[in-house]
């Protein structure tokens, strides 16, 4: 007998199902991962940013306790570098990646040189002490501008003036120069988005296993994606047959983009581990050495021209980019300042005449890829800065000004003039005016009047972001035309055992977003099976379909509704096995509340553990059937999904100081249908504080000759406690019809608007004193400086 | 330096109510201790200069950063560790507020905010979110952008204080 519909899980604030081995200290992250024989490898770094290795003497680091080997990159020359897997498209790009041990020459400070591998950590630091580099100093360069610029030092013999590529997309620059001299109003400016350390708690690390008995390797690691992992070590670094390489993420401590990418310790430490006949080996990171090496984010420096009405309507907008790279190009390097900012500098405006240039190259630094928002933060931040200096030069209101300009709901799909996937959906003035009625707008204005009248010490400044973003990536097809290496669907496997329960396997896997939660929620509905009997399996590419990973806000999107089609295969198997098991005809079955019956007679109907049995025993199959009931699922998207909204920020900012306090932040989100409302405001609280972060504290600071000055958590200031203010915050739903679930993604929503908000709050609160532009992060000396330049 | 490794003290702690004898080098860290001696991997490690928090314990009833603190220093000492919060499989209303509050994201902060929560509470029984946040300044989380944690402690606030609201 089917039973009575079962209370809906999806739009519920449920509590996470994985919270419970997290509060009490069980999770098992890659630090607690205890195997017998562990032996530990520890790095001797590069301490200068450009250098020539003259010599290595390792003797003394040998002949130490507990020291099972030291290793040189003359050790490894055999093993290829790490692979750049997505290249600027349509360009030539002068590929340099990282080996897994620097060959001769470091590119930068924390380059790795060589590796020692212990019986305790303890033991590995003493022996990289006793290690002897004799390194020839080479001239360093940081800043991207300056790397391009005659004279520069050079990193790579194959990328003149440190030049990895030129792309541009958009109409053609002087046709958009053209129009810009025709305007009538005209503004010029140079904008930076600072370099970012994407800063998860949990640094990186990796644990690899070799068994000889069977030739197979393990590899425990940090990481967003398993299966591309894998790949990467298998065919492009190692050449062991991919087969023969299992890849598991235990619990992982956050992300950020940053555990998206092979680092040279996951193949290192197979390798390491073959060397020493099967003994597993250990690698984690410190604090210091997360922030030297693993790849940073952001990192643009760029001339903005803008042209528009003296009305505040934009005419033209041309924007040229140098984005720093770093000393080598990371995984998916290029891709990011590309297609995903190149092509969403336009944001949620119609731009008549739109030109993006940008370089590439190479400096000194740290390796620069995606880091949360990726791309798009740097676009958001752009064409929300862009608003703002019109509204400046024009005396337009900035509400007024986005309104003027934004994208209309008639005008979907919009295509914004660069090249990428046309906008699906959306309602961009619904948001701005829901926000600026919460935030209560006018009275604000009013009051930003009256202290600027009175020459009030705390000045009032409102920011305005209203933000497209794309997200939810592949299609594959298009992201091939893009120059991703790979493809971009993903994969669900959706099981009802003999018992009746259920195993979901997802290519999708968790960093910190409640992924078993969230999809338990989806199957337990589609379904109609107990949240409880529901056991979502990721993060193991072992018995799982190949998975592309999370990131880009794509978990929900791709991976959710590859789990939704295979749910819906196996309720389809399951209603023609209650055909044949009902006497009835398959279109007289339907399924509901957790069962198949003839229409009408529910009493009579078979649930779906019945079925699931019958199935699985096989004595009564129809004609054909195959036995159980599993359904594999290969999602590829039809496009990118445009999650939008408006955020507003207030702030005080002390005219003495310099010092800026947040009043308020409201934000209106538009994420598509939302799964559960908790988990998609906590991303939003996390994603607005780390844009929040930019705006106002967080920056990497290199010395001229490429020394890290914010090498450790005393001085890179990411967001405590006590710095971030209470957020409001509200939603409108307007459903994507992308996918069947019309969901958005919101992993990376909040990063994408909040820093320009907060940017344009505290720009705003001292534009009367002459300011229209500021770099961020916005911190009390810096205000306090342009002030001072400014009276 | 060779002649330092070889040298061991013994350290006896009580660690959860369960006593613990060693010999352990000079130079490690009680952090190190618990997780590699003991096995208990719930106090992570996020940074090496003492800011992040992650390490936060209880030791002789004060909560400290294991990874500033020698186990040598803990030496007849009795250390509460977050596998040690929770009492007859109830879980502490610190913890449950986590849970309830979705005070938590990717958890790897989390044992160590539950117990510089612990201490606050302790001292404060009815913090206001100015003295919340304050007190969690040597706790970092990248993840929730700690107003969920906020919310999470005022409830355990509540729970503790027999349901009377926290003030604001």
């Amino acid at each position: 007998m089917v039973a009575s519909a079962p209370e809906k899980l999806v739009g519920k604030p449920i509590k996470r199902r994985e919270d419970p081995r997290l509060i009490t200290g069980a999770g098992v992250f890659i630090d607690d991962v205890r195997l017998p024989g562990l032996a530990h490898m520890a790095v001797l770094r590069s301490p200068y940013a450009h250098a020539r290795i003259v010599s290595i003497n390792a003797d003394a680091a040998r002949a130490m306790p507990g020291v099972l080997g030291v290793f040189t990159g003359e050790d490894i020359k055999h093993i290829n570098p790490l692979p750049c897997a997505w290249q600027a498209p349509g360009v030539e790009n002068k590929v340099n990646t990282p080996r897994l041990l620097a060959l001769d020459e470091v590119h930068q400070v924390g380059d790795p040189v060589a590796v020692v591998v212990t019986e305790s950590p303890y033991q590995a630091k003493d022996a990289l002490a006793a290690i002897e580099v004799d390194y020839e100093e080479l001239p360093a360069v940081v800043g991207a501008r300056k790397a391009t610029t005659p004279g520069a030092p050079q990193l790579h013999e194959n990328a003149p003036s440190n030049i990895v590529f030129r792309w541009s997309c958009g109409q053609d620059a002087d046709q958009v120069d053209a129009a810009l001299a025709a305007s009538e109003v005209q503004v010029r400016e140079r904008i930076g988005n600072q370099q970012l350390i994407p800063t998860a708690i949990e640094p990186r690390g990796s644990i690899g296993r070799y068994d000889p008995g069977t030739g197979e390797y393990t590899l425990w690691a940090t990481s967003q994606a398993p299966h591309v992992h894998r790949l990467l070590t298998a065919a492009f670094v190692l050449g062991v047959p991919e087969q023969k390489i299992r890849v598991i993420a235990p619990d992982v401590g956050g992300g950020f983009g940053s555990k998206i990418y092979l680092y040279f310790d996951m193949p290192l430490v197979l390798w390491l581990s073959e060397q020493l006949g099967g003994r597993p080996v250990k690698f984690f990171e410190d604090r210091s050495e997360n922030f030297l090496h693993t790849s940073h984010g952001r990192g643009h420096d760029s001339d903005v021209a803008i042209g528009a009405t003296k009305d505040g309507k934009i005419t033209a907008l041309r924007v040229d980019t140098f984005a720093n790279l770093g000393g080598y190009l990371s995984t998916i390097a290029p891709g990011t300042p590309s297609t995903l900012y190149g092509r969403m500098v336009a944001g949620c405006y119609k731009i008549p005449n739109i030109h993006v240039g940008i370089t590439g190259v190479y400096t000194n630094t740290a390796m620069v890829d995606a880091y949360r928002g990726a791309g798009r933060t740097e676009a958001s931040y752009m064409i929300e800065r862009v608003v703002d200096l019109v509204a400046n030069a024009t005396g337009v209101d900035p509400a007024e000004v986005r309104r003027l300009n934004f994208v209309q709901p008639e005008d979907f799909p919009f295509d914004n003039g660069l090249g990428g996937l046309p906008y699906d959906s959306g309602d961009y003035e619904k948001a701005l005016n829901r926000a600026l009625e919460m935030v209560g707008y006018e009275d604000l204005r009013r009051e930003q009047a009256e202290r600027r009248e009175n020459g009030d010490r705390k000045m009032l400044g409102i920011g305005l972001s209203s933000f497209v973003e794309a997200c939810g990536l592949g299609p594959s097809q298009y992201m091939g035309r893009e120059g991703w290496a790979a493809g971009l669907w993903e994969s669900a496997n959706v099981r009802i055992h003999l018992t009746g329960k259920v195993v979901v396997t997802t290519g999708s896997l968790p960093h910190g977003q409640g992924h078993e939660t969230t999809f338990s929620q989806l199957v337990a509905d589609e379904l109609g099976v107990p949240f409880e009997d529901i056991q979502v399996k990721h993060s193991d590419t072992q018995g799982t379909p190949f998975g592309y990973g999370s990131y880009g806000s794509r978990s929900l999107a791709v991976g959710g509704t590859a789990i939704y089609k295979s749910v819906a295969k196996v309720r389809e198997k399951a209603m023609q096995l209650a055909a044949h098991l009902l006497e009835a005809a398959p279109e007289d079955i339907v399924y509901e509340n957790g069962g198949a019956y003839v229409k009408g007679s529910p009493e009579s109907g078979k649930t779906i553990q019945e079925l699931a049995g019958a199935a699985h025993v096989g004595y009564d199959l129809p004609a054909g059937m195959e036995p159980t009931l599993e359904a594999t699922t290969f999602y590829d998207p039809p496009s990118f999904t445009f999650p939008f909204g408006t955020h507003i920020c207030v702030v005080e900012v002390d005219r003495d100081t310099g010092d800026t306090e947040v009043k308020r932040y409201v934000a209106v989100d538009d994420v598509g249908n939302v799964v559960n409302p908790l988990i998609v405001d906590g991303q939003l609280h996390g994603g607005i504080t780390q844009g929040l972060g930019q705006a106002l504290y967080e920056g990497v600071v290199y010395a001229e000759k490429g020394e890290m000055l914010t090498g450790s958590l005393n001085d890179y200031a990411i967001v405590r406690a006590s710095m971030a203010p209470m957020f409001e915050l509200e939603n409108t739903v307007t459903p994507t019809s992308v996918n069947p679930l019309g969901a958005r993604g919101v992993g990376e929503a909040g990063a994408i608007a909040s820093t320009p908000a907060v940017a344009n709050a505290v720009i705003d609160a001292v534009s009367h004193l002459g300011i229209r532009n500021m770099d961020m992060p916005l911190t009390p000396e810096r205000v306090w400086r342009s002030m001072a330049a400014n009276t | 330096m060779a002649e330092a490794v070889a040298t061991r003290i013994p350290v006896k702690m009580t660690v959860n109510g369960t006593e613990y004898a060693a010999e352990v080098e000079p130079r490690l860290l009680l952090v190190h201790f618990l997780r590699d001696n003991l096995g208990l991997t719930g106090t992570h490690i996020g940074c090496d200069t003492s800011q992040c928090g992650a390490c936060v314990v209880y030791l002789n009833g004060e909560s400290i950063k294991s990874c500033t603190v020698l186990a040598v220093q803990a030496d007849g000492g009795e250390v509460m560790t977050i596998e040690g919060l929770a009492k007859d499989g109830e879980y502490d209303p610190v913890q449950q507020g986590f849970w309830e509050m979705h005070g938590l994201q990717c958890g790897y902060c989390t044992p160590g905010m539950i117990m510089s929560t612990h201490s606050l509470l302790k001292r404060n029984p009815n913090p206001s979110e100015t003295e919340i946040r304050h007190a969690l300044e040597g706790n970092l989380c990248r993840c929730t952008g700690y107003q969920n944690i906020v919310k999470a402690v005022q409830y355990a606030a509540e729970q503790m204080s027999g349901g009377s609201a926290p003030t604001s």
